[in-house]
């Protein structure tokens, strides 16, 4: 098929697919969740044939609308995105399964709404995924916290309501205070905001001011969390846990370090930054996050929160290794965004499933549960080391592309944060799974239970093995990702 | 049909007038409405014909009567008048159109014929000073307008419309009668009344103290009827209480009239010939535009009457069309007739929307709305459609307004980003009394006050809800006509600087 008709599927799919959804959730539950499923099947289709043109050197587009003079809708598929695309795409046919054995297993209300928002979360994933230019990037960016609103509110209480409103406060204020300004300054100075690669900006801002828009950059895509914007990713843990795996670990999250990205890539130039001493401020911004967050999370009972605050250090992670602005290091940072995803995914997957077989929700419940869920702990077990970053887990992979950059540069203080963080995610995360596997057991008797539903356990064990297989096989990935870079003559 | 052709501007004004008294006589049920609507729309086509003639660069002048200017009545239709006739027309047809249930409901059945007639007075009166080239005239016409629009605006059966209508009519005859007396002195100096006349004769009187004194007047007298803050008191009752299809129609586009008369006003005849006028027009109203974008904002945040709420932000929203306009420039003033238009559109839909929820809902209370969009999901999806464009999200026409006011501003150097710092502020209050329309609607729960048995609005009216709806993201997205009707009209406004 025409690559420019597949990445109009790859946005119509799923809004259709959300609007087939809402029609069968009045007629009967099990073709509504058949319609998710096909749905989601379709998109890996259409995006995954995109996957050799691209691997080839192919950067297919496709413009729809002049909405003015230099500013267009437009779509154009390079490494990065579609990456991001298919890493997306492919989870969430893994997610649905799980949703459906969460979802009935919890017995949740206003399924239909649920499903028919996740459909219509990932087209405008897909959107920015597939942007071609800032305004593209931001139509899609602003879609997608709209569209996430009702999941997060999903309980629909006073208490999830308030959290849900401090999640859509903050995004939207960042994105409009802070990222529009930015894009508007950006198509100012330079008259267009497409990406290109070796960046657009070189010539038209100098001095302080670099650092300046760099920071409403960063600061305005407040979904990548950075400090003190990272608020609303705890406050988003009142979701479903299937939209926290997906949205709140893959989704929404990688959508704000994929936006910071991709304008160090393509709109300031990783030389042109690098060149800047105005800049450096973000890869300490994004160090200092590191840490903080890791030393948040060493305090939390909850393990949704505890969760939460290891994907906000996670998170800079990736703009960290972005910050360094050594070819290695952006590499680093792509590669990081996939390997983050199979395990943080994994680990909410599990938590969701601890939650459906025995409604608990905090660390100290924990003592002796893998006796009782053996497959969901050894899963969680395996999203724990990969956090850590322990071989064999696709943490390992990532993490070693960022030091390598971070040798490039010579850059000591990011080798120092690594290490104290990996020494941080393995002081939160190792009592957990030893608290698991070894404890004893305090449940009592008549709150006996096993392990979750079928669907919940079938999707956490492909993540996990997903994150395994990462580590043996990351060849591909890291071949189209290099392509990022390799455009310097 | 040649003919015809050269008669159109004095058409725009005729369809409507003539057939006002002839409505009145309309006693079988439902007849009145039809010929209230087919004029509207057969004024829309003229509009459209006008727009149409414009952009090919057609000029339209027509001298009254066959009396050559200055002696005589002259009619002319440039790009800035057909951008707002077009508003104007097209807003009392979706009104009239969608809200004949509505206005069955709240206007007895023999009072029709009157009431109808009086909307066709508005606008006749609307569109009069929309093609008049003549001070006088324009004043004639605004009073058409102003006393046919206290009628509708009084013309259903809530009571509470008439301490509104009271004050609407103190404050817009105070409005109307300080622009009189501006053109008077004006008139006194320079002996005429033709706006293109005076532009050319009052360079040789332009020291003397008459000539400030008028410009003063005709100046607030304008903000008055335009509810520039703080002389926007009238505005939110008059908004509130009036039967929701007049607010559809006087929200998209009365006050829209006012600022054309007072832009035309400045920028034609006084911005050239008073020494430093333009300094002192932007130093008069950017301050005051300024406040009404974050008052007016901050009060619709607190407001619990959805009609009210929306008023505030027309208050707020008539400060950015103000905020382009003192910036004096090229980007400016095509920014602010820009929002003229895209504001129309998104207000128009969201009062076109609130119709369809007073057809279930009467108390428009935003505590009492829960469960709205459960039943009646294609009405409140709308609303959450408009209400994006209100605050100017992308892919929608209110972010085209944003864009480029944003982007003049920024032409302004270091005080451009403090003009920046309050757009931005004013957007997100949008924001957040955006979200509260749509939590109420959406997520809140049902309470012992929501009515039994509510459906979806009427299939005919939801039909226009969407169309207004559409409109918002079809001109979000193809923006070409109103960016090159404002951008000519700013030009040739601002071609009248030296």
């Amino acid at each position: 098929m025409n690559p420019q008709l597949l990445i109009l599927a790859a946005l119509g799919v799923p809004l259709t697919g959300a609007l087939l959804i809402g029609l069968a959730g009045r007629l009967n539950d099990n073709l509504r969740e058949a319609i998710t499923l096909v749905t989601a099947g379709l998109l890996i289709a259409c995006v995954w044939s995109l996957l050799p043109l691209v691997y080839g050197g192919g950067r297919p587009g496709v413009e729809l609308f002049e909405v003015l003079p230099g500013i267009t809708v437009a779509f154009k598929v390079e490494p990065l995105g579609m990456m991001f695309a298919a890493l997306a795409s492919g989870l969430w046919l893994v997610n649905s399964i799980y949703s459906i054995g969460y979802m009935r297993g919890n017995r949740e209300q206003k399924q239909t709404r649920f499903y028919v928002m996740f459909a219509v979360s990932l087209a405008a994933t897909m959107g920015i995924a597939f942007a071609g230019n800032l305004f593209t990037l931001f139509l899609f960016y602003e879609a997608l916290t709209l569209s996430t609103y009702p999941l997060v509110s999903h309980k629909g209480d006073q208490k999830t309501v308030r959290s849900a409103r401090v999640y859509l406060g903050i995004l939207i204020s960042a994105s409009i205070g802070l990222l529009l300004p930015a894009i508007i300054w950006t198509y100012s100075v330079t008259g267009t905001g497409d990406f290109t690669a070796g960046g657009i900006l070189r010539g038209h801002v100098e001095g302080p001011a670099v650092g300046l828009l760099l920071g409403l950059f960063v600061f305005g895509a407040a979904k990548a969390a950075v400090m003190p914007v990272h608020r609303w990713l705890p406050a988003a843990m009142v979701a479903p846990t299937p939209v926290s795996a997906l949205l709140h670990a893959v989704a929404v999250v990688k959508a704000g370090v994929f936006t910071i990205t991709k304008v160090i890539v393509y709109v300031f130039g990783v030389d042109f930054l690098f060149a800047e001493p105005s800049s450096s401020w973000l890869f300490y911004a994004a160090a200092f996050t590191i840490i903080a967050a890791s030393l948040v999370a060493l305090r939390q009972q909850n393990i949704k929160r505890l969760l939460a605050y290891s994907t906000v250090a996670q998170l800079s992670y990736v703009v960290m290794a972005a910050a360094i602005l050594k070819p290695l290091a952006e590499v680093g940072a792509a590669i990081h965004m996939l390997a983050h995803a199979f395990g943080k995914i994994t680990l909410f997957f599990a938590a969701g499933a601890i939650y459906t077989a025995s409604k608990k929700t905090e660390l100290g419940q924990l003592r002796g549960i893998g006796r009782r869920m053996p497959i969901t702990m050894t899963a969680f077990t395996i999203g724990a080391l990969s956090m850590i970053g322990v071989p064999p887990t696709a943490g390992f992979v990532s993490k070693w592309y960022i030091l390598a950059g971070a040798f490039q540069a010579d850059n000591y203080v990011a080798i120092a944060t690594i290490i104290i963080s990996t020494a941080l995610n393995a002081a939160y995360f190792l009592p957990i799974v030893y608290m698991a596997w070894f404890e004893k057991d305090n449940t009592p008797p008549d709150q006996a239970h096993g392990e979750a539903p079928f669907a919940t356990l079938l999707a956490l064990s492909i993540t996990a093995a997903l994150t395994i297989a990462f580590f043996i096989y990351s060849a591909p990935a890291y071949e189209l990702e290099a392509q990022l870079v390799r455009w310097a003559p | 049909m040649i003919a015809l052709e050269n008669h159109l501007p004095v058409l725009q004004v005729v369809v409507p007038m003539l057939m006002a008294p002839l409505v009145v006589l309309l006693r079988p049920r439902g007849l009145a409405w039809a010929a209230a609507a087919a004029s509207s729309l057969m004024s829309l086509v003229i509009a459209i014909q006008l727009v149409a003639g414009v952009l090919s660069g057609t000029d339209y002048s027509y001298a009254l009567g066959g009396w050559e200017a200055p002696y005589g009545i002259e009619l002319q239709v440039d790009d800035f008048s057909a951008l707002v006739l077009l508003l104007v027309t097209a807003a009392s047809s979706i009104a009239l159109l969608a809200g004949k249930a509505s206005l069955d409901q709240a206007i007895e059945q023999h009072r029709q014929p009157l009431f109808f007639s009086a909307w066709l007075l508005v606008l006749a009166g609307l569109a009069g000073i929309l093609v008049s080239a003549d001070a006088f005239n324009i004043f004639v016409f605004m009073e058409i307008s102003s006393l046919a629009s206290y009628v509708i605006v009084a013309g259903g059966t809530d009571r509470r419309a008439l301490p509104a209508v009271f004050k609407y009519l103190i404050m817009g005859t105070i409005g109307a009668t300080f622009y009189l007396i501006g053109i008077g002195l004006v008139y006194m100096m320079t002996g005429t009344l033709n706006l293109a006349d005076m532009e050319l004769r009052i360079h040789e009187v332009a020291d003397q103290r008459p000539i400030l004194v008028a410009a003063g007047f005709i100046t607030v007298g304008l903000a008055l009827k335009a509810a520039v803050f703080p002389l926007h008191v009238w505005l939110p009752n008059a908004y509130t209480y009036a039967p929701h299809a007049v607010s559809v129609f006087l929200a998209a586009c009365a006050t829209k009239v006012s600022l054309y008369v007072l832009l035309r006003f400045d920028f034609v005849v006084f911005q050239q010939n008073l020494l430093g006028h333009e300094l002192q027009f932007a130093a008069f109203l950017m301050p005051l535009a300024v406040l009404a974008i974050l008052v007016g904002s901050a009060v619709a945040i607190y407001e619990y009457n959805l009609k009210r709420l929306l008023a505030y932000s027309s208050v707020a929203q008539i400060g950015y069309i103000l905020l382009g306009a003192s910036l004096v420039s090229i980007g400016g003033l095509t920014a602010s007739l820009l929002h003229m238009f895209n504001h129309a559109l998104a207000k128009g839909a969201l009062f076109l929307a609130v119709m369809g929820l007073a057809m279930r809902f009467a108390q428009l209370d935003l505590r009492n709305l829960g469960g709205a969009a459960r039943h009646m999901p294609w009405t409140a999806a709308a609303m959450a459609v408009a209400g994006l464009s209100l605050i100017g999200i992308p892919g929608t026409a209110g972010f085209i307004s944003k864009w480029y006011l944003v982007d003049a501003a920024l032409d302004k150097g270091i005080p451009g980003l403090a003009l920046v710092a309050v757009i931005v502020a004013g957007s997100l209050m949008a924001v957040v009394y955006i979200w509260r329309i749509v939590e109420a609607l959406w997520f809140a729960e049902e309470t012992e006050n929501t009515p039994q048995g509510v459906r979806e609005a009427p299939a005919a009216m939801l039909a226009l809800i969407w169309l207004a709806a559409l409109a918002n993201i079809y001109f979000g997205l193809v923006t070409e006509l109103p960016r090159e009707l404002a951008t000519v009209s700013a030009e040739s406004l601002l071609g009248h600087l030296p």
